[in-house]
């Protein structure tokens, strides 16, 4: 049992450990993509006009209401489809299309669309007198978005971020159906190719154990370092 | 003194140069409720004016119009002789204008609104350092000096949450002062405090009141208003009702709401 994990062939170890540094490159990929279109739909969802508003409502209750693996398989075809027939026309021909890009792309449009209502109510949760004084100081939107409102709202926004990433893990298993080879695709092929179905997806298992429980330590020091500012709550409720 | 006018290209001087503020005829409506119904004032260089009134009298919202935290409905707001420019609307015309105008106000809340995720070091230094491009150590150096004028050396590495009223409204103080602000407003900054906190955050306006600073103030201390004020103004229903000299408002009201409001609060 153990020489069929062992890293080097014939043992299948080496392939799973693959999969998973490809799962972890598209989960942060897709987090960080997810992150920038949320912060930006955030801002766009409290302080933008009416139409942008609406846009925005349009995204986020679409891609938050149809099963992630459908809007996968919609976007990947959708998406390689619309990117050839652009490519074609402007004369290039059929482009091949990273597996790792596409993953990133599809899962962030996905993470994206909870990460802009994660970051709607941090920065709603943010007193106002915050955003107020650096207005009243001369603060131009810009630098008062990042020196005060994200700093601010981050002690809100980690539990829900936070949550986000370990979707985003575990979503990459999803790209299993266009064929890529993320972590639980190379597991199927191990397990088959040896019957050892049992021993290999326990061990996949394990893998995505271990990468909850390191996220889990991460993300609580990111916490405390956001939550500098405030007494903790254990301390004051004794 | 830090030297900042390298950030501020010379305002236009025109004849009211000694006027630090001026409000011309201002007008402030939420919604249907007319808050402000005409008021204007004017603070010269090294006044010290009290806005006194009830509570709903308009004095707060005629303050936060001043640096525009609220937006005018209609009037004229000039700051140091340079009118702010207004839409029709009353929205500012120029963001920029503003901004310059807004970072050289410093303002004290009455809920201090430090910046929670910094120390009192770093909320100090934060506007000069990043709006008025002073070099960190240079910032660093003057908010020393002021948090020690504030008596709150020792704590400029502790974060806000953990200090009282008393302290943190003291430390917003030394906020406004690093921008070597052209005037100060307070908006009732003793109103949040616990009444033994109120005679530290006083003693250190009284200091600022006594070296010239050009301060509008609006406050429920009416001793303290009598004491250090150059000018008191009373606001009533959206207007001005009656101002003038402290001794006289406070000594010899004219008024009979305003007779009735300095019996009721004293």
């Amino acid at each position: 049992m153990i020489e069929l994990l062992s890293l080097s062939p014939p043992g299948w170890g080496g392939n799973l450990l693959r999969g998973l540094l490809h799962s972890l490159e598209i989960a942060f990929g897709a987090f960080g993509f997810g992150l920038l279109i949320g912060l930006g739909g955030a801002c766009g969802k409290l302080y933008g006009g009416p139409v942008l508003r609406d846009l925005l409502a349009v995204y986020t209750t679409v891609v938050r209401a149809v099963p992630e693996l459908v809007l996968i398989l919609i976007l990947y075809y959708v998406g390689t489809d619309l990117l050839n027939k652009a490519s074609e026309a402007m004369g290039y021909g059929r482009v091949e299309i990273s597996g790792v890009a596409a993953g990133i792309w599809v899962l962030g449009i996905v993470q994206g669309a909870y990460a802009t209502e994660v970051l709607r109510g941090a920065i709603k949760a943010v007193p106002s007198g915050q955003m107020e004084a650096a207005r009243a100081y001369g603060m131009p939107p810009f630098l008062m978005l990042r020196r005060v409102t994200i700093p601010a709202m981050m002690p809100f926004a980690i539990p829900g971020l936070a949550n986000l990433w370990l979707i985003a893990t575990k979503d990459t298993a999803l790209l299993a159906v266009v064929g890529f080879n993320e972590l639980t695709q190379e597991t199927r092929q191990a397990a088959s190719s040896t019957r050892a179905y049992f021993t290999f997806f326990l061990a996949a298992g394990a893998l995505y154990l271990m990468v909850t429980l390191l996220s889990g330590s991460v993300f609580a020091r990111i916490e405390a370092w956001a939550r500098r500012g405030q007494p903790s709550l254990r301390k004051a409720a004794t | 003194m830090m030297d900042l006018a390298t950030a501020h290209p010379a305002q236009s001087a025109i004849a009211t140069a000694d006027e630090a503020i001026r409000v011309e005829n201002l007008h402030k409506s939420f919604g249907h409720l007319e808050v402000l119904k005409g008021v204007s004032l004017t603070a010269r260089r090294g006044d010290v004016v009290a806005i006194i009134g009830g509570s709903g009298s308009g004095k707060s919202t005629c303050l936060r119009c001043i640096n525009f935290l609220e937006t005018p409905t209609s009037g004229r707001i000039v700051i140091g002789g340079e009118e702010i420019a207004m839409r029709a609307d009353g929205t500012p015309a120029s963001r920029k204008q503003l901004e310059r105008v807004r970072s050289r106000l410093g303002m004290v809340f009455q809920a201090f609104n430090l910046w929670t995720h910094r120390t009192l070091l770093e909320n100090v230094i934060e506007v000069p350092v990043h709006v008025l491009g002073v070099s960190k150590a240079e910032a660093a150096e003057r908010a020393m000096v002021l948090l020690d004028r504030v008596g709150l050396a020792d704590k400029a590495a502790t974060y806000p949450a953990f200090l009282s009223g008393g302290q943190q409204q003291r430390a917003a103080i030394a906020r406004a002062l690093a921008i070597d602000p052209s005037a100060m407003l307070f908006d009732e900054p003793t109103s949040a405090l616990d009444p033994e906190l109120v005679g530290e955050v006083l003693t250190v306006i009284r200091d600022l009141a006594a070296e010239g600073r050009t301060m509008l103030l609006v406050t429920h201390e009416m001793k303290f208003a009598r004491e250090v004020a150059d000018h008191v103004i009373y606001f009533a229903n959206g207007r001005i009702e009656e101002e003038g000299p402290p001794d006289q408002v406070f000594g010899a009201p004219r008024s009979e709401r305003l007779k009735q409001f300095l019996k009721s609060v004293s």
